[in-house]
């Protein structure tokens, strides 16, 4: 007779067993699948010199992304930076800078602006910031349930069927790029236009620049212009500090950029 | 349309666009709540495991306020998700470099310690319950409610010699044993997952793990002893009402609990010098090393955070309830304002770990001030609002009370 004892430990046996050959299998497929893809290596190169804060890089991101218009939450943003003669450092990206810098007053909170007349400024220059791809994303590392992930071409995208909504991976980004989607309630942020680049397009906002600030290449493929340009020119990275290797390139970053 | 976060930050200076504080007071109660669970339950083992007579009537009660306070608290954080629907994918695609996705496994952990600990020290009682509805004739429709409870509640184990009892006590000193590490490991590891937040320069520190574990005993003991008193004072109001002389009587009960107290508080003192040696620790350390992130963070502890550091949090959060606790011929009023003020001060502790935290931007040059939601006006700014936190202190003892009703709680312990 089979008594209480011994069928609970064949129970424990019989799971034991399955789990045991389940994480063979998965480790198994999961090597081939990773050799059998050819991959690229997505990396973007903005140039700062060519800024020149219309914001239309903005606008066609929220539009493209489906990101709303309105909602104080963007995939990408363009920052301002003003050093006046007297050393003080003034920042500011009004929405994101979606419809521009319109004004030459730099917003300091909600509703309070600082008036900089021209003859005050010592240099003054714009920032485009996007999601860095990092090569090492802590966004990823701290997902307790897989939802973000980090493709094979190096692109970090999150999955809104499987996102809980814990912020995590909010709180872990250092560059701030990651938001809750207003409508969707799960984390958002941008992924490089995947769903055009993986087609042979470009991102929306690399369209959108009339000054050609914002580049994107595939760094696997050496004769890629913006390759080449990486690897021979002098480019700088966001908060290189943290370890996340950001493969955003900047060309005219300056020691005051946050 | 409102950005989730959007309608209690105020942004101040050069904030990122995305930014806003995306952890409110939904994350600052899971752990004051973790805090206390750990906390409980250390104190009951230090009765089961290490044998200290004198901490035997808060014992078995902080046993059961630990397994009250550990059901409630996965509430917080399911509050806090946006989408609570999807909370159990922790459970099927665990992600484990994340720090959170560890939590499922953790707590259920725990939580089955806890509850077979539970079960052993309550067997006797509920086999003796369960066999005496059986032997009763005409039950009422609760009794045998209460009789179908007890019998499943035994497990089929009605086994209550001598020799079963003892194998009874040597299970809890067993699992109590267990369970500290555990319960350390569990409050530890919120820690950790703030602590290792790299993003964050107020939280990433080491020490964080071991400040929380600190502070979730000095509050878990501060609970324990708060919930006794007033038990027990409960309990003394009852004892005058009727006549009962095999019943302790009113100074009797007295004595008893302001004993308790007495040895409790000191070991209470013990983790205050622990908790508060470590936070002082680290901000010295800040301070002399002064890294990138010192400036920014100077701002926020020295100024916009002072009130709520030093004044709430260390001087009437800790220094006032020390010195309360350490004054010579201790009275039961004295320590529950102490009590009241220690529990207060963790509160605040966390509070400042969590919102001071996201006080600053990312960008190192400007501030966020949070303002906690008191009249809700949405579904957002109940459940991570002044209502949604009562909700959280409520529901553990709801769950108590209703313990209570089944198990003899507040009994002194015969058998161990």
């Amino acid at each position: 007779m089979l008594t209480r004892r011994a069928f609970i430990r064949r129970v424990l046996q019989t799971i034991s067993g399955a789990l045991g050959a389940a994480s063979v299998a998965a480790v198994v497929f999961r090597r081939r699948a990773a050799a059998n893809t050819k991959t690229a290596r997505w990396a973007f190169l903005v140039d700062t010199y060519k800024c020149v804060g219309c914001g239309f890089c903005v606008k066609a991101c929220k539009l493209e992304n489906d990101v709303p218009y309105e909602a104080n939450a963007t995939r990408t943003w363009v920052e301002r930076y003003i050093l006046t003669k007297k050393g003080e450092l003034l920042i500011d990206t009004p929405k994101g800078a979606r419809d521009g810098f319109i004004s030459p007053n730099v917003q300091l909170g909600k509703n309070t602006y600082r008036e900089v007349k021209p003859d005050e400024i010592a240099k003054a220059f714009f920032v485009p910031k996007l999601c860095n791809q990092c090569e090492n994303p802590p966004c990823v590392q701290v997902c307790p349930v897989g939802a973000t992930y980090q493709t094979e071409d190096g692109v970090v995208l999150v999955d809104r069927k499987w996102c809980i909504g814990c912020g995590y991976c909010i709180m872990a980004c250092p560059y701030g790029v990651r938001f809750f989607h207003p409508v969707y309630r799960v984390a958002d942020k941008c992924n490089f236009c995947y769903h055009r680049i993986s087609q042979g397009m470009k991102p929306a906002c690399v369209e959108a620049c009339p000054f050609g600030a914002r580049l994107i290449g595939d760094l696997s493929n050496p004769s890629d212009p913006v390759t080449q340009y990486i690897m021979t020119q002098r480019v700088g990275v966001l908060k290189e500090d943290y370890g996340t290797k950001p493969q955003v390139y900047y060309v005219g970053l300056s020691k005051e950029v946050r | 349309m409102e950005v989730h976060g959007e309608v209690w930050t105020l942004k101040e200076l050069f904030v990122y666009p995305n930014e806003y504080i995306y952890w409110s007071v939904q994350i600052v109660m899971y752990p004051f709540m973790t805090g206390l669970v750990a906390g409980a339950f250390v104190l009951s083992s230090l009765y089961h495991v290490f044998g200290i007579k004198q901490l035997r009537e808060m014992a078995r009660f902080s046993l059961v306020l630990s397994f009250a306070l550990l059901l409630a608290a996965p509430l917080p954080l399911l509050f806090h998700l946006l989408q609570p629907t999807r909370a159990f994918n922790v459970f099927l695609t665990p992600h484990f470099t994340s720090a959170i996705a560890a939590f499922g496994i953790v707590f259920s952990g725990y939580m089955a310690i806890v509850a077979s600990e539970i079960w052993f020290v309550y067997r006797k009682h509920f086999v003796t319950q369960a066999l005496l509805l059986r032997q009763k004739r005409d039950r009422s429709l609760a009794e045998s409610l209460l009789h179908l409870l007890y019998s499943v509640l035994t497990l089929g184990a009605y086994d209550i010699s001598e020799e079963a009892l003892r194998k009874d006590e040597q299970a809890i000193r067993w699992l109590a044993g267990v369970g500290i590490p555990v319960a350390c490991f569990l409050h530890g590891y919120a820690g950790f997952i703030f602590g290792s937040v790299k993003a964050n320069a107020l939280w990433m520190t080491p020490l964080m793990p071991v400040i929380f574990i600190m502070s979730a005993v000095v509050s878990g003991i501060a609970l324990c002893m708060l919930s006794y008193i007033v038990v027990m004072e409960a309990r003394r109001r009852r004892v005058s009402d009727a006549f009962a002389p095999y019943q302790m009587t009113r100074e009797q009960i007295r004595g008893v609990e302001l004993q308790e107290v007495t040895i409790t508080a000191r070991y209470l003192v013990f983790f205050m010098i622990f908790a508060i040696s470590l936070e002082l620790l680290d901000l010295v350390f800040r301070e002399y090393t002064a890294l990138k992130s010192w400036d920014i963070l100077r701002r926020v502890i020295y100024g916009r955070d002072f009130l709520n550091i030093f004044i709430l949090q260390y001087l009437v959060g800790n220094l006032v309830p020390f010195a309360l606790l350490l004054l010579p011929r201790l009275t039961i009023r004295r320590a529950v304002v102490s009590l009241l003020l220690v529990l207060f001060g963790v509160f605040m502790m966390r509070w400042n770990v969590v919102i001071g935290g996201q006080a600053f931007s990312l960008s190192f040059s400007g501030f966020m001030h949070y303002h906690l939601p008191i009249v809700p006006h949405d579904l957002d700014t109940f459940k991570e609002g002044a209502l949604g936190a009562a909700v959280i202190l409520v529901v553990p003892y709801m769950l108590f009370w209703l313990f209570g009703k089944i198990l003899p709680v507040f009994e002194p312990e015969e058998t161990h």
